[in-house]
């Protein structure tokens, strides 16, 4: 029964027209701008590369036994059908597997400890700090030292590390920008710590990765990564031309929908440290933190709950 | 009042939507249709006698799987749905609401509506007759798991079109399924409907447990039992630890939604990432559940169709084994993007990886069982051989998404979604279907059409690649799983549209099946003898299908493969084994109480979604009436006299 070889064949080329077209501008994954999405690319070849060596193989025998052992008059394939047992064998393919995972797993683990996510990029420059929230369908980027915001719109400096903290005012939401690297869940009630950089100009793709209710597709955002002197005068601009963040501004910002970008000149004080912070209720009753939380979670518990909250826990079962 | 029936009516039923509208006039016609004939035909009574108060496993099993397949049926309809919907950006085909409805659905349906009970069915009807059992170890806890199951699924299916489908995706992450997240009744139904079909999975693992471990025929060492059998109690033993964490959890998630308690809430010291793990905990056992007795069933066909001693039989149980314990221990690699750190992280992935071990040493021994046999290319064969390849590249990509820094590019992408079809598809859909071929002529006593079996293999398999493989790349081309649209300038749409073309593939292959078995039907040519494939196990050596008591004397085992031992030795001459004489069989009574005691589950079930205390108090007190009701009757067993025995088996072997 030849199809059965003749299957192998078209998975194979699909296979290989995805890894040879990886290179195309499409395939963002494996077409990154910065040190971070650059490591993780190398390790999503190194990996595949790893396994293909078992992989093919087996392909391969699976296609040769699969033909040769077809049940045809006159076959003069041998025939054994006691033939159930082998140590040589069985000890060859326990160990072919272990000695690949083994290698993975070395390089798993390096790997795992040198791109945590919280760990700094090394940089003579200073990095920026971006202050993420992902809400009911917008994210929020607060740039402190700047003293801006914006909704859906990021621009950072080439060769700069930034580093993101992130949280979530409602449901959780996970940060991605392909090009520049791995994502991150922003969960509310804990600041997570993302630090990614950009090593060329460029307009990078960003995403709102994880399922947060009705309009989620909505949450795609652009990452311009531009010169620094553009990069000061961008902020410069905002500043002298955007209107400022209010506190009811921020309250509207959270009514689920939609939005487009908006820039803003400024926003209140300590509004991520309030939003991290806006579910512990005196001392002691403070959230779980993640191994990747850092010091914004530490700042003074601020006691008003925020109004969303509060209105959706004193909503009842509805619907009746 | 006529105003405030309207008013009832526009919040109970779900409206607005052509698509649903159509749908809920498609089931009242089949539904009045479906009464009307068996009214027509007087059929309530036959239906309430032979299959409704059944404890027979046979039956049982036949019922699982007839509801599975209706459920593959609504979850395929939910796939195709989606794969339209994405096909071009900006489509307004199903606007967002309905979207996250339906991939909602499509998963908790698959996977425990589908999935499930087709691997329940398969247990049913195999298992007892491949350990030469009567029945399984408690009848009547068997029919009350089948009853659960089907109310629990019909409750969750209901929220389709009354008071609305849940919509926080498959595993309902709070705080979005939360009341703050999820104000709308679909998230009580999801509770509610996976709970009740919950406890039936909990309590079918435990029955098969006992039954594998005490009603072995006598002789069945448990390493001559086949690896099926071993397969299912691997299966069955991961139930057992896994279902109760996800009823506890869904619980405290009810709790937290029905009476304002605050385990998973993001305010009152609760917290989502307690979910989270829970909910993972039992989530990746349960993938591990569902692929084990797939493992089993290929171990079947593939030894049976190249005529030859499965290879590494040990090895095989060991494997099974292994993978059945470590899948408790991997749950986190589904968060390894949550801010785990380092450690933690390092940790899952390792042992993530440790999995693809045993599972490649089960691909060498199949594909060394095939190795110097002769290898027959009937349709369950044909489904195992695709099933390798598909499933090694699936188990590669599943490697490669468990390199923790890696699969922070990977999760929730594209990616992620072709690999776990892959594996789900090409391992346990592939695996059932190979099953389903095989097992067909014992349960039915006829066999299926094979030309037709293979229009729909070719069709599942190639719409399988092109749908998939295309997913991969879309996933590395940033597209995250669960949108609902997405920009023209994103580049997406070619790769989507020819994933969407894959789809309608594997929906056309899906009504070449119906065709199949329609058109076996019609032509209907009844199984000579019990040995359709020349098989090797006990249940070939029985008629078919088998008849009530399965064996007229219990097999006295002295094998590995016992049916093909036997076989063997009375080609060659040898005496066959002796015959007992027949004595008495001792059967269960069938039962009505656990149907009435899942519809009483059902009601309470509903009045709690609804929030109709005077609706689920009759329902739990019905429960608890039940179980009285159960506990003092005594009359529930009687014997099966030898004469009746006698002429069963004349009849069914004809001279013999």
């Amino acid at each position: 029964m030849r199809p059965y070889i003749r299957m192998l064949t078209p998975v194979l080329f699909l296979l290989m027209a995805v890894m040879l077209s990886g290179c195309g501008e499409q395939f963002i994954v494996l077409n990154p701008k910065g040190p971070i999405g650059e490591s993780q690319k190398d390790l999503i070849y190194i990996s595949t590369i790893l396994c293909a060596v078992v992989i093919v193989p087996v392909l391969i025998l699976t296609a040769v036994i699969v033909w040769r052992y077809r049940d045809k008059p006159g076959s003069k394939a041998s025939y054994k059908p006691n033939w159930e047992h082998s140590t040589k064998l069985e000890i060859t393919w326990w160990s072919i597997p272990i000695v690949i995972i083994l290698i993975l797993a070395v390089i798993t683990v390096k790997y795992t400890y040198a791109l945590e996510p919280s760990k700094p990029i090394e940089s003579e420059k200073e990095a920026i700090t971006i202050q993420v929230t992902s809400l009911d369908w917008k994210w929020l980027f607060n740039y402190p030292d700047e003293g801006i915001a914006t909704v859906n719109y990021i621009k950072i400096p080439e060769d700069v590390p930034v580093k993101f903290q992130l949280t979530s005012d409602t449901a959780m939401n996970s940060f991605w920008v392909p090009q520049l690297g791995g994502q991150i869940y922003s969960m509310s009630g804990m600041a997570m710590t993302l630090f990614l950089q950009a090593d060329e100009q460029g307009s990078y793709f960003g995403s709102g990765a994880n399922f947060n209710g009705k309009d989620f597709a909505q949450m795609t955002f652009k990452v311009d990564a531009t010169t620094e002197e553009d990069y000061n005068a961008w902020i410069d601009e905002v500043k002298a031309t955007s209107p400022a963040l209010t506190t009811e501004g921020f309250e509207k910002l959270t009514e689920p929908g939609s939005s487009g970008v908006q820039l803003f000149s400024s926003f209140p004080e300590g509004l991520f440290e309030k939003i991290v912070t806006q579910y512990v209720e005196g001392e002691g009753g403070g959230h779980h933190q993640g191994g990747a939380s850092t010091e914004p979670a530490s700042a003074p518990a601020d006691e008003s709950e925020s109004t969303i909250s509060t209105e959706h826990d004193a909503q009842n079962h509805t619907g009746h | 009042m006529l105003d405030k029936i309207k008013e009832f009516a526009s919040e109970f039923f779900v409206t607005g939507d052509p698509l649903i509208l159509g749908a809920q006039v498609s089931i009242g016609l089949s539904l009045v249709a479906i009464i009307f004939v068996l009214t027509f035909f007087k059929k309530w009574r036959w239906l309430w006698t032979e299959w409704l108060t059944s404890v027979d496993h046979k039956k049982i099993g036949i019922m699982y799987i007839i509801a599975s397949i209706l459920m593959l049926f609504r979850g395929g309809v939910d796939a195709l749905l989606m794969r339209v919907q994405l096909a071009a950006p900006e489509l307004e085909f199903l606007h967002a609401e309905h979207y996250n409805q339906i991939f909602t659905t499509h998963g908790v349906i698959m996977i425990l509506f589908m999935a499930m009970p087709l691997m329940f069915g398969l247990f049913n009807i195999v298992v007892p007759l491949q350990i030469g059992a009567r029945d399984v170890a408690f009848p009547f806890l068997n029919s009350l798991s089948f009853w659960m199951f089907f109310f629990g699924a019909m409750l969750f299916n209901v929220s389709f079109i009354i008071g609305g489908s849940p919509d926080a995706g498959w595993l309902a992450y709070p705080p979005l399924s939360e009341l703050s997240g999820s104000p709308g009744l679909g998230q009580d139904f999801y509770i509610w409907g996976i709970q009740i079909s919950g406890i039936g999975s909990l309590a079918t693992g435990i029955n098969f447990v006992v039954t594998i471990l005490k009603m072995r025929a006598p002789g069945m060492k448990l390493m001559q039992m086949p690896m099926f059998v071993w397969s299912v109690l691997s299966s069955c033993v991961t139930i057992m630890f896994a279902f109760p964490i996800l009823t506890v959890t869904l619980f405290l998630l009810f709790l937290d939604r029905y009476l304002g308690a605050h385990f998973f809430t993001l305010d009152g010291g609760g917290n989502p990432m307690m979910y989270i793990n829970l909910i993972w905990m039992w989530g990746h056992p349960e993938v591990y559940i569902v692929i084990l007795p797939a493992f089993g069933i290929f171990s079947e066909i593939v030894s049976t169709f190249s005529k030859k001693k499965l290879f590494g039989y040990k090895s095989m149980v060991f494997a099974l084994m292994s993978i059945s314990f470590f899948s408790f221990f991997t749950w986190a690699h589904h968060f390894f993007t949550m801010g785990s750190g380092a450690n933690v992280n390092a940790f899952f992935a390792l042992t993530t990886m440790l999995i693809a071990i045993p599972t490649g040493v089960k691909v060498f021994n199949w594909l060394f069982t095939m190795y110097r046999g002769r290898i027959k290319f009937t349709t369950p064969m044909m489904w195992t051989v695709a099933f390798i390849p598909c499933f090694v590249v699936g188990g590669m990509t599943g490697v490669l998404l468990s390199v923790a820094p890696a699969d922070f590019q990977f999760h929730n992408s594209y990616f992620l979604i072709a690999h776990f079809h892959q594996v789900l598809i090409g391992g346990v859909v592939f695996g059932y279907f190979a099953g389903l071929y095989y097992w067909w002529p014992k349960m039915f006593g006829f066999r299926l059409h094979e030309g037709l079996g293979k229009w729909a293999f070719w069709f599942w398999n190639i719409g399988f690649y092109v749908c998939f493989m295309p997913q991969y790349a879309l996933g590395l081309m940033g597209m995250t799983r669960r949108v609902n649209t997405y920009d023209f300038d994103m580049g997406w749409q070619p790769l989507n549209v020819i994933s969407t073309v894959g789809a309608f593939l594997m929906g056309a292959a899906f009504i070449f099946q119906v065709w199949q078995i329609a058109h076996s039907i019609k032509f209907y040519k009844k199984e000579k003898d019990g040995d359709a494939w020349d098989g090797r196990t006990l249940e070939w050596s029985i008629p078919s299908p088998a008849p009530l008591y399965n064996f007229a004397r219990l097999p006295q085992v002295t094998s590995q493969d016992d049916w093909w031992e036997e076989k063997q030795r009375i080609a060659a001459g040898e005496p066959a084994k002796p015959l007992a004489p027949l004595e008495p069989i001792h059967m269960p009574k069938n039962s009505g109480i656990p149907f009435i005691m899942s519809v009483c589950w059902f009601t309470a079930g509903f009045g709690f979604v609804w929030d109709w205390l005077w609706m689920a108090i009759p329902g739990l007190i019905g429960v608890a009436v039940c179980m009285l009701a159960r506990s003092f009757s005594y009359d529930t067993d009687y014997y099966i006299p030898v004469d009746e025995i006698e002429r069963t088996e004349a009849a069914l072997r004809g001279t013999k």
